[in-house]
């Protein structure tokens, strides 16, 4: 490469990448405190459904002060739960986007900043040995983006997907092998939740992540956490599976904050990747009952829908 | 299961005694913020806390807060933390100060049942998450101590009608975690025997 063309490729990076940088900045900033304070619609649905049906005094206790707090949260515009969280976005990106994946991850860096800075918001971002902050909410690898890449389409979804500590703590991966079956599976599934207690603050969702490989296993069991609750797998096989396992999990009598009751999940969504013959993983994330979530719809011409519900 | 109103700190070990697991409890009066690094300080460190712990009501917290002036501090958003991490310090802070009452969230392991029978403790669930309640609930932060260790400093919340609380673990040995998980693993055995 001559110098000129170095010169050239150089400059051409350091172009500012326009207008649709700065929309979808604005847009990861909007997302990140709006998810922060206004739960959807899906999950408070679920959550009275879940207060409708509990029987325990304590259970009934828990259910009764969330949906006192969701309100709360609601009248006064403050924070449904103090744990800001780690800034976890998923992308999906269209071909025909205008706006380089590179981009578009400098624009959710900054959009994160930016909401911690001027809200403020508690930052919980630190280095991983010395514990110290590394900046509001970003830091190395932070925020942590999952990029989907579809064909045949010129727009971007944001979806911003605030991730507690305490249920984030509660993730667990087993590789069953083959010969444990769907069993095994079903059984490490219940091992962990049951183990878990009121850690990771229930009744929330489930997320199960089957097949792939190790590191796949819970990247999909994060996916399951992201979608609107009561959404079924594509699968027939799968979808079968997550009722059963909701059922079951609910037989467990962990209920609310693990004081014991008959909702102990609001629902087990599973995502699942094939995988090699000989293996069989299967990875569970927890996500509490502020299951916190919010999308933007970002055209290629720079409009945004920002839509609570996706 | 009964529901009671207590201030902290309390004088009187009596009023520990009359709370059983299960029951529901709302607080008035004084209670004190800490968490991990807190009790790091005090217990790894050596170094004696700045206030008197006798009859105190801890909650497991690190809030969202903003600062006014030298040790004055709005509340934001104060909510409560998983408490497992921290029983190792149930037993030296009843029986070196006198603690009567640990709140948090997700409950305490089977550790912190003796400690709190023979020390006369009880530990109190809070709803975790619940923080636009609770901060609502915290009348004002008047003082703050260990500055240095933001927002893990020791803070004291005036409260009022804070809760409601269940007794999660009392000071006569019993445990709702405990059974809870019993029952759990009881009824785990007879699903895996469906498999």
């Amino acid at each position: 490469m001559s110098v000129q063309e170095a010169n050239v490729q150089e400059a051409r990076v350091a172009a500012p990448a326009g207008p649709l940088r700065e929309i979808v900045t604005d847009a990861a900033s909007h997302l990140y405190v709006w998810a922060l304070k206004d739960i959807p619609q899906d999950l408070r649905d679920a959550l009275s459904e879940a207060r409708a049906r509990e029987t325990s005094v304590p259970g009934r206790r828990v259910l009764e002060t969330i949906h006192r707090n969701i309100n709360i949260a609601d009248a006064e515009k403050n924070l449904v739960c103090q744990d800001t969280g780690i800034a976890v976005y998923h992308c999906r990106v269209g071909e025909g986007f205008p706006l380089h994946p590179a981009r578009i991850y400098e624009a959710l860096r900054d959009g994160t900043a930016r909401a911690t800075l001027e809200h403020p918001l508690r930052s919980n971002a630190v280095h991983t040995l010395t514990r110290e902050n590394t900046g509001p909410n970003i830091g190395y690898r932070l925020p942590i983006v999952h990029w989907e890449f579809v064909a045949g389409w010129d727009g971007l979804d944001v979806k911003c997907v605030p991730k507690g500590s305490g249920s984030e703590n509660m993730s667990f991966l087993k590789m069953c092998v083959p010969a444990d079956g769907v069993n095994g599976i079903k059984r490490f599934v219940l091992e962990s939740i049951v183990s878990s207690g009121g850690k990771p603050c229930p009744p929330g969702i489930v997320g199960v992540g089957i097949g792939g490989s190790a590191d796949y296993a819970m990247y999909l069991a994060k996916e399951a956490i992201m979608r609107p609750i009561g959404t079924r797998n594509g699968d027939a096989l799968v979808a079968a599976l997550e009722d059963e396992l909701f059922a079951l999990l609910n037989e467990t009598g962990i209920g609310p904050m693990g004081l014991g009751g008959d909702v102990t999940v609001l629902q087990c969504h599973i995502e699942h990747a094939d995988t090699h013959m000989t293996l069989n993983p299967v990875a569970v994330n927890y996500q509490c009952w502020a299951a916190r979530r919010a999308s933007a719809h970002i055209s290629a011409a720079g409009a945004v829908d920002y839509d609570r519900e996706a | 299961m009964a529901a009671h109103e207590l201030r902290f700190p309390v004088s009187d070990p009596g009023e520990i005694l009359k709370l059983h697991a299960g029951d529901e409890v709302t607080v008035q009066g004084h209670i004190l913020g800490i968490r991990d690094r807190t009790q790091m300080r005090i217990f790894d460190e050596g170094i004696e806390p700045p206030l008197d712990l006798a009859g105190a009501f801890l909650l497991h917290t690190a809030p969202n807060v903003r600062k006014l002036a030298p040790g004055r501090y709005e509340k934001l958003c104060i909510g409560t933390t998983t408490s497992a991490r921290m029983v190792r310090f149930t037993e030296p802070l009843g029986a070196r100060y006198g603690v009567r009452a640990i709140c948090g969230k997700g409950g305490f392991p089977d550790e912190a049942i003796e400690p709190m029978a023979r020390l006369g403790m009880v530990y109190l669930a809070i709803v975790g998450g619940a923080a636009a309640l609770e901060t609502t609930q915290i009348e004002e932060i008047e003082e703050v101590f260990w500055e240095e260790l933001m927002p893990e400093c020791l803070w004291k919340f005036r409260v009022r009608d804070f809760g409601p609380l269940t007794v999660g673990i009392d000071a006569h040995g019993n445990s709702l975690y405990h059974d809870v998980q019993a029952a759990a693993a009881e009824k785990l055995e007879e699903i895996f025997a469906r498999f």
